[in-house]
């Protein structure tokens, strides 16, 4: 039965990744901590492995849209594993709770910003174009 | 080719949206979307479907890193991964082509609802 609910919340945040370009851990790990009772951090190292092929599939269809740079993707993504390193060993070694607080300030900020944006009557403004 | 002070301030900015997403997916198991996707639309303009498409193409590269690492100190769980993984690739199909047939500022206001959600995810016990 609760395979059943992690299943559904998979597929939910398979969706909400696809729709929003985000792997789609927001859901997978409370899904695992909730109904397959992993830890925090076993959660979100397993949630990471799922995220591989959802990621490769959304990018195989937005391929197909025409919506991926993929110059820009890969320098983000080949520059990123400093900052993977740097934050699993952070992970590892200080507090969750100051870690899941410092994300949510952020995360509201970001959000504030992203909300004024889209009702700014102008609209978007115009893409930087690279070289 | 001469490369123009935009491009190479383009370039850092890139680099730096990278790292960024790399330190938070390292430290709590997202791929890193919710802080690249935002950056791409707040930092460089772009479009919100753009930046999620693009945020995919670092996320693949990022989260096979960081699972990597995660291996490496005992915390991945296969079975698990799978239970969740292979009905979301259902998902991503749905997600991909619905995001196709709405407008861009509600895909970046659905964003930032998400950011809430994650707060909120984030800061109660």
């Amino acid at each position: 039965m609760s395979e059943i609910a992690a299943a559904i919340m998979g597929f939910a945040g398979g969706m909400v990744g696809g729709l929003l370009g985000v792997g789609g851990g927001v859901l997978f790990v409370p899904a695992l901590v909730i109904f397959m009772d992993e830890t925090q951090v076993r959660a979100e190292a397993t949630s990471l492995l799922a995220i591989v092929p959802v990621a490769a599939v959304a990018v195989w269809r937005q391929l197909g849209y025409g919506n991926v740079r993929v110059r820009d993707g890969l320098i983000i993504g080949a520059l990123s594993p400093i900052g993977v390193g740097i934050g699993v060993v952070t992970a590892n070694e200080i507090s969750q709770r100051a870690l899941e607080l410092i994300f949510a300030a952020l995360a509201l900020v970001v959000a504030a910003q992203l909300i004024v944006r889209a009702l700014r009557p102008d609209g978007e403004s115009p893409v930087d174009e690279g070289p | 080719m001469q490369r123009t002070p935009v491009a190479t301030s383009r370039t850092l900015k890139l680099a730096a949206i990278g790292t960024a997403g790399g330190i938070f997916s390292g430290l709590l198991g997202v791929g890193g979307g919710s802080v690249i996707v935002p950056l791409l639309i707040i930092w460089l303009g772009y479009g919100a479907r753009e930046a999620t498409g693009t945020s995919m193409m670092a996320i693949v590269v990022i989260a096979a890193f960081a699972v990597t690492l995660q291996g490496i100190y005992g915390n991945v769980d296969p079975p698990n991964a799978a239970l969740v993984g292979i009905p979301a690739i259902a998902g991503a199909f749905v997600g991909t082509a619905l995001q196709q047939r709405i407008p861009e500022r509600l895909i970046a206001v659905l964003f930032a609802v998400l950011l809430i959600v994650i707060a909120i995810e984030l800061i109660v016990p």
